[in-house]
């Protein structure tokens, strides 16, 4: 295994880390309008309040790792999809403030406010994050020099809205769950229905999107075909996805919110086998960026191997203690 | 007017736009920090209520400020990507490694712990708290240290090489030109390049003294409306300290910043003085810098002092702007103007913060109103110092986004053409215009241009209109401190109980 492939799988589980960590925030933003009155709509971002912003690092230090590891590809990515990502970052401004200001004023008006700032901005976010990785599976047209050359409504296509809509779906299904593990009484009986509500929407856009990729992009289908090693992980995939409503059944919440997280950690594996060798699939003729030309040094990408190698561990124990000290489901008083 | 120009112009004035707000924010949140902890540490030493009190008020206030910060930081970062293309290609072997530490080891930390210093008292012991809010002032402080690092290698990089890209396996022409870019082969030489450790103590000094003024600002308030009296005194004292020693050491700072940049970007310094032409020179005080004339009109200047300052003697030469070809010097009266605001906020917030001291000792402080009112406003200008000494250096490095080095002979004499003007070797950094993306349109910046000026307006009275309120609720009540630490409406009100008219 080569540096360049250890950071394209580090850059996967950043990206997961990310999804799964960020994804319960952004998705108890996009079903926040369900919730019942000021109170419930309360407790929702109480939930989510202490943990949101160190989710969201994770989304910071993907960019940053991506920037030192493959700066072609950043450089390339970001430039093509220049006006959705300056729509992300309005997005997440919007909620960043969404949700540190709510508490701070009692009054009807600004928290009706805030509460469709926090939405409106939970749902740009994601439906962005769900048109990029669609238009990166897909591909788009690059120069030699790995400038995009098309124009901004190339990246919106059928295929990339379906992408879009599935990562909503996602993270509404994933929101949904972890509201549900951190509160008790009104709330929870509210969100017990939409459990499988969000579910069976996820159901349907994640069999849709699974046919449309096979049905549109054929050089995913031949990249899986030379990847049987991938199997396990739609098989995985497809029983954390069955598991769901089994769990919940069994009202073995706990479970269902763990199949949930290992199944966005599925889906981003699933996008990184069906872009891999490629960081940038380019549809004109000149070549792709791939993880080898679209790379830093060698000695750069061992260098980044190092500062990982001390930041991961110390990381891992901050998070940990922060979700044990708030562990315990939030109530109103 | 915006929309006639061109790309390269709109992403400098987006990233100004977007940098100078942010840049609100990460010194207060530094400056606050370092007070925080060290209340926290206070009350565990003392076990009087009041450091706890004073903590908890001012962990309320960093934490308007870190929301804020985050969200408009990540917009820096990704526009590197989205406007700055060329650029991180260039530079991304080598910046972004820098840029990625500072996610690993500083925004982790100070995220994670601020949570348990904002949310946690009721969760966690006293000594742990001190411990998260020492971690946040940690985090706070790395997060500085990576991204000056950063800057500082694009104003004199060190440890890298220029060297061509390969594509398969082959040299990489496009059109006929070799793709080329910037690799470390030094990380400590990187790390450490020559700017580093004065930009560094630089910025920091300047956190401290925007951190200490919103401090002072707050308790001399408090103390003209006669509220939360023992408080605020204590707050303002510490507050005096703070800002009395990093003012002082602002001088030696800068002094030492001044000489650096004098070495490594001799055009630079001639922008900030408004020196145009190779000689013995003056420092001028106050000015307007007449690019067309090459001199400065209505100029009130220190004769001499120039050429001490940089050389320890009135009567050397000093390196003029007429030493660079026209094409490599950068625009003079941007920098003039910050350069000057700088030092001129500087200067008078020592006055006051020595002049202070010295009637705090006499016990005499308390009793001036004009002076509390004086530290009411002081705010305002430790905010334009900190923003302009940021603009003065950044637009004094044009046009280059990465300074190239002047070209030396073997003995290290930089060489001149035949009209007598300094040689850059071009290659060996990067000019603005051509770092700027191409897959962009003018449309589309002008467009982020209005979204943001649209959003960070409305941030920016919200901010202001949220730090009022935790201003005008004041520190929790010495009586209601065994109450969760949560700023809800009853706190709100308590805090308004002493708001009678001053005692």
């Amino acid at each position: 295994m080569d540096l360049n492939l250890i950071w394209f799988i580090l850059l996967g589980v950043l990206l997961a880390g990310y999804a799964i960590l960020d994804g319960f925030d952004l998705g108890v933003g996009i079903i926040h309008p369900i919730l019942g009155g000021e109170k419930e709509r309360g407790l929702a971002i109480k939930a989510i309040g202490p943990l949101w912003d160190g989710n969201e690092v994770w989304l910071v230090t993907f960019g940053g790792a991506l920037f030192a590891a493959f700066p072609e590809a950043y450089a390339t990515i970001l430039s093509a999809m220049y006006l959705p990502i300056m729509l992300l970052l309005f997005c997440l401004i919007l909620r960043a403030v969404s949700i540190d200001f709510y508490s701070k004023v009692e009054s009807r008006f600004w928290k009706l406010f805030w509460d469709c700032g926090f939405t409106i901005s939970s749902l740009g976010a994601t439906i962005v994050f769900g048109v990029a990785a669609g238009n990166l599976i897909q591909g788009f047209p690059i120069d030699e020099r790995g400038t995009y050359t098309g124009d901004l409504i190339g990246l919106f296509t059928p295929y990339t809205l379906a992408t879009g809509f599935l990562a909503t779906t996602v993270f509404a299904m994933h929101g949904a769950m972890f509201l549900f593990l951190k509160t008790t009484g009104d709330v929870r009986e509210r969100l017990k229905g939409w459990l499988w509500h969000t579910w069976g929407v996820f159901l349907i856009a994640y069999i849709l999107v699974s046919m449309m990729t096979l049905i549109e992009n054929e050089h995913v289908v031949d990249n899986i075909k030379q990847a049987p090693w991938a199997i396990p992980i739609v098989i995985l995939n497809v029983l954390c996805v069955a598991n769901i409503p089994r769990a919940i059944m069994a009202e073995k919440y706990a479970q269902a919110f763990a199949s949930s997280s290992i199944n966005i950690a599925c889906l981003v594996g699933l996008y990184s086998v069906s872009t891999f060798p490629n960081m940038v699939y380019s549809t004109s003729e000149s070549t792709s960026l791939d993880i080898y030309n679209a790379a830093s040094s060698q000695g750069t990408l061992w260098l980044m191997c190092i500062i990982a190698m001390i930041g991961v561990p110390l990381i891992a124990s901050y998070t940990a203690i922060v979700y044990w000290t708030f562990r315990h489901p939030v109530t109103e008083s | 007017m915006l929309a006639e120009m061109d790309v390269v112009m709109l992403s400098r004035i987006q990233f100004a736009l977007t940098i100078m707000f942010h840049y609100l924010f990460p010194p207060l949140t530094i400056g606050l920090g370092v007070i925080i902890a060290w209340l926290e540490g206070m009350f565990l030493w003392k076990k009087e209520q009041i450091y706890m009190d004073a903590a908890r008020f001012w962990t309320g206030i960093f934490g308007v400020n870190f929301a804020i910060g985050v969200a408009t930081g990540i917009v820096m970062e990704f526009e590197f990507g989205t406007n700055w293309a060329m650029y991180s290609r260039f530079v991304g072997d080598v910046f972004g490694s820098a840029l990625a530490a500072e996610g690993i080891f500083a925004f982790f930390l100070e995220s994670g712990f601020l949570a348990i210093l904002v949310y946690g008292h009721d969760r966690v012991s006293p000594a742990f708290h001190f411990f998260a809010a020492c971690m946040v002032a940690l985090g706070s402080i790395f997060s500085s240290v990576w991204i000056t690092i950063a800057n500082s290698w694009q104003q004199t990089p060190a440890g890298h090489e220029i060297v061509q890209m390969t594509r398969n396996g082959e040299p990489w022409f496009v059109d006929g030109q070799p793709i080329m870019r910037a690799e470390i082969v030094d990380f400590w030489a990187m790390v450490f390049n020559p700017s580093t450790m004065h930009r560094l103590i630089h910025v920091w000094l300047g956190c401290f003294i925007m951190g200490a003024c919103l401090v002072l600002s707050i308790s001399a308030w408090y103390l003209i409306r006669g509220k939360h009296e023992e408080f605020a005194k204590k707050s303002l004292t510490g507050g005096l300290f703070l800002c009395l020693f990093s003012c002082l050491a602002m001088f030696v700072s800068g002094h030492f910043q001044a000489k650096m940049v004098y070495e490594h970007q001799p055009a630079k310094l001639a922008a900030f003085e408004g020196h145009f032409e190779t000689g013995p020179a003056g420092m001028s005080l106050v000015g307007i810098p007449n690019e067309e004339t090459e001199s400065i009109d209505m100029n009130v200047e220190v004769p001499g002092a120039l050429s001490f300052l940089v050389h320890e003697d009135f009567n050397e030469d000093v390196i003029g702007l007429d030493k660079f070809k026209p094409e490599d010097r950068p625009p003079v009266k941007i920098p003039y103007f910050a350069y000057h605001i700088m030092i001129g906020t500087g200067v008078s917030l020592t006055g006051l913060m020595v002049l202070s001291t010295f009637w705090l000792w006499r016990g005499t402080l308390f009793d001036k109103r004009w002076v509390m009112w004086l530290f009411v406003i002081s705010i305002v200008p430790a905010i334009a110092g900190n923003e302009a000494g940021w603009v003065a250096t950044e637009v004094g490095r044009q046009p280059w986004i990465v300074q190239a080095p002047l070209k030396v002979d073997e003995s290290g004499v930089r060489v001149e053409d035949e009209s007598g003007q300094f040689i850059y070797e071009s290659e060996l950094g990067l000019r603005t215009n051509d770092a700027v993306s191409k897959a962009i349109t003018s449309e589309q910046v002008l467009t982020s241009i209005i979204m943001f000026g649209a959003i960070y307006f409305l941030l920016g009275i919200l901010w202001l209109f949220v730090l009022n309120r935790k201003i005008q609720a004041g520190p929790p009540h010495k009586d209601d401190s065994s109450k969760s630490g949560n700023d809800d409406l009853a706190e709100a009100l308590t805090g308004h109980h002493s708001l009678t008219e001053g005692s």
